[in-house]
């Protein structure tokens, strides 16, 4: 059985950055397995740009983005196994492995000091929501959408409706418009959009493209291929009011309703999973439930940026390989608790002794709220206060704890997050 | 009329149509089916419950009691000889109402009577035992041991490419526009695109049945079919364990329940939905007939997690009037046998059909005698989720494409939707593919896999990425190219390789 120091499971950004810092300048044996014949996942289709501000410096497409990481990932030597599915992660005593197949080498098995998930996510598809009516083709996902337009140069419709306003929707109702498809417009179910504000205003008002905030696609016509959808209006409760549809004639319907972290491998494995995020619950090291199998990315919690993926995945592959090295933490951990108007915060679980001197919460509120502060508590002490004139769903937050705040106050049993006037 | 003469013309590709073209084509004789969709298993075989009925609900005496139990009996070494899915998991009629517990007994006589093997009545604990998520108001239920489960997408190709490897003709995209009596004797069949000969037809035409029957029969002896909606949501492979075994509501005043069971594949599917409908197009679903198998569901099953569905889909029930199936030859039309009306339990009686019309047709066409050797259905297209990591790995050295999975959700390789492609009556769409091996049955529903599987058919099949179909024509995947729509702008050179625009889509085919 082969052995690496440190096995990386997918090789998007989160990947390729947790494998890069996995490496170390080359102390630790490393493998990226990615199932698709190139790195970078889903970066590839993404060919508009924005990303790699933070990383870089310097706006670029998501291909520029991936290449300087599968160009990083390359320098610093770590194995890339590609045309290769994980099939199975295992934790046994002689530490985690993963099965995966290839063309060239059929089913194998693959041990490792540690292993890092960075599977990504899938998008919610359209038989998930229910949309009553027919089933025919012109009904994607925006991903798909994306691909068949970015890739392949094709053209999936010339009239759209979009249901959703996930970042991928809008940034395909500008896409398709560009490429000559008109877009009637942008339905969304919530009274807000769950997009980037950047992106509402470049994708859509740029464009004349009507958002329907607190709307839904009531029906789908067409035997053979989309012909109309209905759109109708919702109540408070998500529910379509009867009598407010709007019949919008077209051939197709791209659906940006949700990414959903793939945690199939993990669920597998054992890994306890989050309710709120569908990703797994870790602690301050990104490690999972189970020892020595730790997560960023996508898989971990659904992203806005793919900087901070970067980011996030660099500490996973650092503390990975720190894991594999033998290093381990103090054995205590304390809850980081989700409070008032927050949905969910990552990590779930700290290790006050171990975390490094600055550790990033990243995390979700549960509504649009102004001017408010983001206040960590631990034993009623404030941690850490961050003011935010707006705060919606649609945009990551981030706190910051100090490792040395914490230890000032002696013991700490859980560190909750909260909105605070 | 055109060159072709047949012995027997089949129409409808269903799994009925498939399964007496298999029986058909054990004898000495020419037969053709012909398909108004671009593969067989579009219609009713596609979207039903995918369960082998026991046989306890047909009143007894009717035909449909009759090949239901033969049908249910036939099945288990009918998929094991081509390789089918199918589980015979038992099932289970829910009685919720003490008072309403007569009617478990009734359903039990009545299953004796129709010659249903070891059915009994189960009590609240046997019942919690068997089935632990039951609801918490179940009483007791009926057990039948002999109820299954079924893959009725594997079952209808199997069946069809077993008649097909053994001389059967299969012309798709063949809807019949007319049948006339020939002079001397037998039929003229006509599709947009020939007139074909046979000297018996067999109408097999699911909910277009009666259309075909009134035109041949007499004036005072038309049929009408009633398309009879149902519809379903499906849920997650996560959600396929919440019930072991098919669970039936006992209808009560409040109207028949609906069931819920695992699939074959590992799914949970939850429904149908029992609505009389005019359109025989109209597989439409609605939100209240959604929210009405939700409500349902709950009557007998505690907890369905509905939070784990990944489609929702409706199917048309071939239902007439008399509530039984109408098989035979149609009195002054010598030489057109009917095989209409074949409503729930149709699926579990197929294989029972199958026998029972081709013994018409044989005795009609004189006894036409059995082949010496009927060539087995081609090998099954292996399934890499089962498979052993050697024997995967074997297949994989033999055949690379073994090793390239497309589609994560039901891990299915390119080398399995190849094989969908090439075989006998192979697959020419994504729906064909997905019926076949199950790529984009999953829970992202193709939203991965469908543009690579739609590659594997361009390549395959010789066309472009843009032409290939969900499923057949006016169902393709593009509508032209990149920025084609401003080819001719002023400034802008004309797109290169820009296709014609697609077919728009044309009115259901009429049969």
């Amino acid at each position: 059985m082969r052995r690496y120091d440190v096995v990386v499971v997918g090789g998007g950004p989160a990947g390729l950055a947790a494998a890069v810092a996995a490496r170390a300048g080359g102390r630790r044996s490393v493998a990226v397995i990615e199932r698709d014949r190139e790195l970078g996942g889903i970066l590839n289709q993404c060919v508009h740009s924005g990303f790699g501000l933070v990383t870089f410096g310097e706006e670029l497409t998501g291909p520029e983005y991936a290449a300087r990481w599968a160009d990083a990932a390359a320098e610093s030597g770590a194995e890339v196994l590609l045309g290769s599915m994980v099939l199975d992660v295992s934790a046994g005593p002689e530490g985690p492995a993963v099965t995966c197949v290839s063309a060239e080498r059929g089913v194998e098995r693959i041990g490792a000091g540690a292993v890092v998930l960075a599977m990504g996510c899938r998008e919610r598809p359209a038989g998930a929501l229910g949309i009553p009516g027919f089933r025919p083709a012109g009904v994607f996902t925006a991903g798909c959408a994306q691909r068949l337009v970015n890739r392949e140069g094709l053209l999936p419709g010339r009239e759209v409706v979009i249901l959703g306003s996930g970042d991928i929707g809008l940034i395909m109702a500008r896409r398709l418009t560009l490429e000559g498809a008109h877009v009637a417009c942008v339905a969304e179910l919530m009274p807000y959009s769950s997009g980037l504000k950047r992106n509402v205003v470049q994708c859509l008002d740029d464009f004349g493209i009507p958002l329907l905030l607190s709307h839904t696609v009531t029906r789908v016509e067409g035997r053979r291929r989309v012909e109309a959808v209905e759109v109708s209006r919702v109540d408070g409760a998500g529910r379509p009011v009867p009598g407010t549809g709007v019949r919008y004639p077209c051939d197709t319907l791209l659906l940006s309703v949700g990414l959903l972290p793939e945690n199939e491998l993990s669920r597998a494995a054992g890994v306890e999973l989050s309710p709120v995020t569908r990703g797994p619950v870790v602690d301050d090291s990104l490690m999972t439930s189970v020892p020595g199998v730790f997560a960023c990315g996508n898989v971990l919690h659904v992203h806005d940026l793919v900087d901070y993926v970067s980011q996030e995945a660099t500490r996973a592959g650092e503390c990975a390989g720190a894991w594999a090295d033998g290093a381990r933490g103090s054995g205590r951990t304390v809850p980081v608790v989700a409070g008032t108007g927050v949905r969910s915060a990552v990590p779930q679980r700290v290790d006050v002794a171990r975390m490094p001197d600055e550790l990033v919460v990243r995390l979700r509120v549960d509504g649009v709220y102004e001017r408010r502060s983001l206040v960590a508590r631990a034993g009623g002490e404030v941690v850490a206060r961050r003011r935010r004139d707006i705060l919606v769903p649609g945009e990551m937050e981030q706190v910051t704890l100090r490792r040395e705040a914490l230890l000032g106050l002696g013991g700490v049993d859980a560190i909750t997050i909260g909105l605070e006037a | 009329m055109g060159e072709s003469c047949y012995d027997v013309i089949v129409i409808g590709a269903g799994v009925c149509g498939c399964a007496i073209a298999r029986e058909l084509s054990r004898r000495r004789l020419s037969a053709c089916v012909l398909e108004a969709e671009e593969d067989v298993c579009c219609g009713t075989s596609k979207a039903n419950s995918a369960i082998v009925h026991a046989g306890f609900d047909a009143a007894t005496g009717t035909l449909m009691a009759r090949l239901n139990v033969e049908g249910s009996r036939l099945m288990g070494p009918l998929c094991e000889e081509l390789g089918v899915d199918y589980d015979r998991i038992g099932s289970l009629v829910v009685c919720v109402d003490g008072a309403q517990r007569g009617g478990l007994d009734a359903l039990l006589a009545r299953g004796r009577a129709n010659g249903v093997a070891d059915l009994r009545i189960v009590e609240r604990e046997e019942l919690r035992a068997l089935e632990p998520n039951v609801a918490d108001a179940a009483v007791a239920a009926l057990w039948a041991p002999t109820g299954a489960i079924v893959n009725p997408f594997q079952l209808t190709v199997a069946l069809a490419e077993t008649a097909a490897v053994n001389g059967v003709e299969f012309r798709f995209l063949s809807p019949v526009t007319g049948i006339a009596r020939r002079p001397d004797a037998g039929w003229d069949v006509t599709t947009p695109s020939d007139t074909l000969a046979a000297r018996v037809v067999v109408n097999a035409a699911g909910v277009h049945a009666d259309e075909l029957h009134n035109l041949v029969c007499a004036p005072g002896d038309r049929l009408e079919i009633a398309p009879r909606r149902g519809q379903y949501h499906v849920l997650d492979v996560t959600a396929g364990a919440h019930v072991r075994h098919t669970v039936f509501a006992l209808p009560t005043r409040l109207g028949k329940g609906v069931l819920v069971t695992p699939t074959t594949g590992g799914n949970l599917l939850v429904g149908p939905t029992a609505e009389d409908i005019e359109d025989k197009g109209g597989v439409d679903t609605t939100a209240d007939g959604l929210a009405e198998v939700v409500r349902k569901a709950a009557l007998t099953v505690r907890g369905v997690p509905f939070s784990e569905r990944i489609r929702t889909f409706a199917g048309l029930r071939a239902h007439q009037a008399g509530h039984d199936f109408v098989i035979g030859e149609v009195p002054g039309a010598p030489g057109f046998v009917n095989c209409a009306a074949i409503e729930s339990p149709g699926l579990s009686a197929a294989p029972a059909i199958g026998r029972m019309v081709t013994g018409i047709v044989c005795e009609l066409l004189g006894g036409p005698a059995e082949k010496d050797e009927l060539l087995p259905r081609p090998a099954p297209i292996p399934d890499v989720a089962r498979l052993s990591p050697e024997a995967w790995s074997a297949l994989a050295a033999a055949r690379p494409e073994y090793g390239r999975v497309v589609c994560r959700c039901r891990t299915v390789t390119e080398g399995q939707v190849v094989d969908a492609i090439r075989r006998p009556l192979g697959a020419r769409s994504l729906d064909g593919v997905k019926r076949r091996v199950e790529a984009g049955m999953g829970r992202c529903q193709g939203g991965f896999c469908s543009p690579r599987v739609a590659q594997i058919l361009a390549r395959e099949l010789g066309c472009d990425l843009a032409a290939v179909t969900l499923s057949g024509p006016g169902s393709e995947l593009a509508v032209g190219t990149d920025k084609d729509a401003w080819a001719g702008a002023p400034g802008v050179p004309a797109a290169p390789g820009t296709p014609a625009p697609a077919a728009p889509a044309g009115e259901e085919a009429s049969r």
